[in-house]
């Protein structure tokens, strides 16, 4: 009974890992659960939707104008951010969902949904671009400010609208902060290829991704962008992080599991991320800017953020291998009405990146017309917050109460729009 | 169904908890303290100005050339952008020296179209000190940051070739827009490219969002006319003067005295 519940929403988090039990609904969990106790099945592994929630929330945070919670925020603390956390769980879940998927119903069919996956955030990717394309149309007749004359030089790209949207189309012209989607979009479309590899020799295809990416370094591979210049990420890097995400879905975080409860590594990772983080310091507090040695400067900066630098990635591993180690599988907290919140958002990222996108958009206009000061800042950012969360939990209930009606009766053609597959 | 209402009830309290930080958070501008007073750490720099110290000293003329873009302007109000102003005010403060600030135009220019005819441009005028602002274009245009850090080096070393001193300044910190032009990378490459380079950098940007945040300017007000610009140029231009001035380890009275 998989299937038909799995995409109407979110099919990446949609499904139980092992495929075992239906889905357990989200909002029932607080309540003492008969689920879990009669079979030792598997449980959703509920820290995934934990921290992909965390890194949509900070994603949130970080496309709004710095306020008090900006410093809350990830990438204030070391190299890697949010974006890492959310490309990574988005392999790990792809791979788990369409992995069993392909064990099931086939490589064809597999194939298939994951590309009307990526249409959906294709057609998501566009539905964010018109939201832009609203916002400087009207910051164009509305923004007066003489101090501000050569910023307004970016409604150069209003002049020629017949360019613009088609590069749009084309994944080309990227505005800012709407560069996850288009990465996301390649990633997946590449997810059938990986994925059949995967199955097979889960070693080789990371072994392949990791060649990709030291070629990226080496050849210095990019796709190019409208008007000028590269992908803010670049998909011949970042796809390591995607893959390797999919490589410990499939097995790899268990044979992973000896080296990440060594002591070894519990070290080597506090330390490095103690020494980011004094790094990062640096770059908030000019006063510290002196104290790094030159040398280090060199050899580090600038730090590649577009072709996922060592450094970055690195932050990423050591961050995840301390999380793993504490906060366990089983943590109580995760089924605490505390954290639902953040666990749904997670459930539902595509939808709820893209509110978050669209709120960011929203909470600066806001910013803009009523001239706030942080006050308003701080509330326009823990509204949306609260936005995103209601959403969430909208989105599941509606999830739930169509899966049960689902279950009982073929869903209607429209609705379900195919997904029972 | 009880424990969601508590949670509930929790993130409320939390969220208002929330907002008693941000209520308290917004830093109260000190009622005493004159205007625009730029941090010092902002203004910190090891790189030094030899030609600029020397031609305070010595030979008594400071030939500042201001290479910009619109930024480096106010529309209907030339002399009292901020090239204008640092020129009044370095000549109340050296009175025995003849300052002279020109500006050279180069509107919708990337730094990559500006470094190659900089060192002409340098060796034509002979300033003693550039002031290169650049990267909102590179910003607006997106520009790969690699080539923007290159260009960047390039014309330093055509300007330090032909002797002069050079500051980079960089973007305006602007709200309003950041969510279409992304400034991040290009703040990076220049705070990176003045350290290799040993040049002084006038953070605008890090200035401009300070004031804002201490209330001493409204930059994300809609329409407020011509006085806000010409505020803001006027405190750039002093917190300029400053960093000149320590970049030179020059001491004003000192100069004075040997008048």
């Amino acid at each position: 009974m998989t299937p038909p519940v799995t995409t109407i929403a979110e099919p990446v988090t949609g499904a139980p890992p092992a495929g075992g039990p239906p889905p357990e609904p989200a909002e029932l969990s607080p309540r003492p659960a008969p689920l879990p106790s009669h079979k030792p099945v598997p449980k959703r592994e509920l820290r995934l939707d934990l921290f992909r929630g965390l890194a949509l929330w900070l994603i949130f945070i970080d496309h709004l104008p710095a306020n008090v919670l900006t410093w809350f925020t990830l990438r204030n603390y070391g190299f890697s951010d949010a974006t890492e956390i959310f490309i990574f769980i988005s392999g790990y879940t792809a791979a788990f969902v369409y992995g069993k998927a392909m064990t099931d119903l086939g490589f064809v069919v597999a194939a298939a949904r994951i590309l009307k996956r990526v249409w959906q955030i294709y057609v998501a990717h566009v539905f964010l671009f018109t939201i832009f394309l609203a916002e400087i149309s009207y910051v164009a007749t509305s923004f007066q400010n003489p101090l501000y004359s050569e910023e307004m030089g970016i409604l150069d790209f209003l002049k020629q609208p017949d360019v613009t949207i088609v590069q749009a189309l084309l994944l080309r012209f990227r505005p800012v902060n709407m560069d996850v989607l288009p990465l996301y979009i390649v990633l997946m479309f590449f997810l059938p290829p990986i994925l059949w590899l995967m199955r097979r020799w889960p070693d080789v295809t990371l072994g392949l991704a990791t060649l990709l990416y030291a070629a990226t370094w080496q050849f210095d591979l990019h796709l190019t962008a409208y008007p000028s210049g590269a992908w803010v990420f670049n998909p011949y890097a970042w796809q390591l992080l995607f893959v390797f995400g999919a490589w410990c879905a499939m097995g790899g975080a268990k044979r992973l599991s000896r080296v990440l409860a060594s002591k070894v590594t519990l070290w080597l990772a506090a330390a490095y991320l103690v020494a980011a983080f004094y790094v990062t310091l640096t770059w908030y507090t000019p006063q510290l800017f002196h104290t790094l040695p030159k040398w280090l400067e060199q050899w580090m900066y600038p730090i590649d953020k577009p072709n996922l630098d060592v450094l970055r990635f690195a932050h990423f591993l050591a961050l995840a291998a301390l999380t793993v180690r504490f906060i366990p599988r089983d943590w109580p907290a995760l089924n605490s009405p505390w954290l639902r919140p953040l666990i749904l958002c997670g459930q539902h990222s595509l939808e709820i990146f893209c509110i978050g996108i669209f709120l960011a958009f929203a909470g600066y206009f806001i910013l803009a017309e009523v001239s706030g000061g942080a006050v308003l800042h701080f509330f326009v950012s823990v509204t949306g917050i609260c936005i995103m969360s209601a959403a969430a939990w909208l989105f599941s209930w509606y999830k739930n109460v169509a899966s049960k009606a689902g279950s009982r009766t073929p869903p209607d053609a429209d609705l379900a729009g195919g997904d029972a597959a | 169904m009880k424990a969601v209402a508590k949670a509930g009830l929790g993130w409320i309290a939390a969220a208002a908890l929330l907002t008693a930080v941000g209520l308290s958070s917004p830093a109260v501008a000190d009622p005493d303290a004159p205007a625009c007073v730029p941090p010092a750490y902002l203004l910190a720099t090891e790189a030094k100005l030899k030609g600029v110290a020397a031609a305070l000293k010595t030979t008594r003329k400071l030939d500042i050339l201001v290479v910009g873009s619109r930024s480096s302007t106010i529309q209907s109000a030339e002399n009292s952008s901020y090239p204008g102003r640092l020129q009044a005010l370095l000549r109340e403060r050296f009175p025995g020296v003849t300052v002279n600030v020109t500006m050279e135009m180069r509107p919708k220019r990337t730094a990559g179209d500006i470094a190659t005819g900089l060192g002409a441009l340098v060796a034509e005028r002979k300033p003693t000190l550039v002031i290169w602002q650049t990267g909102t274009y590179d910003a607006i245009r997106s520009i790969d940051p690699d080539e923007f850090r290159t260009a960047l080096g390039q014309g330093i070393d055509a300007v330090k070739q032909d002797g002069a001193d050079i500051i980079l300044m960089n973007l305006q910190y602007s709200p309003r827009t950041e969510t279409m032009i992304n400034p991040a990378p290009y703040l990076d490459a220049m705070r990176v490219v003045a350290q290799e380079h040993d040049v002084p950098l006038f953070d605008r940007f890090a200035l401009m969002r300070h004031w804002n945040e201490t209330g001493e300017f409204d930059l994300f007000s809609p329409a407020p006319g011509i006085d806000l610009a010409l505020r803001v140029h006027n405190c750039l231009a002093r917190a300029l003067m400053a960093l000149v001035i320590e970049a030179a380890q020059t001491d004003p009275a000192e100069v004075r005295t040997q008048r």
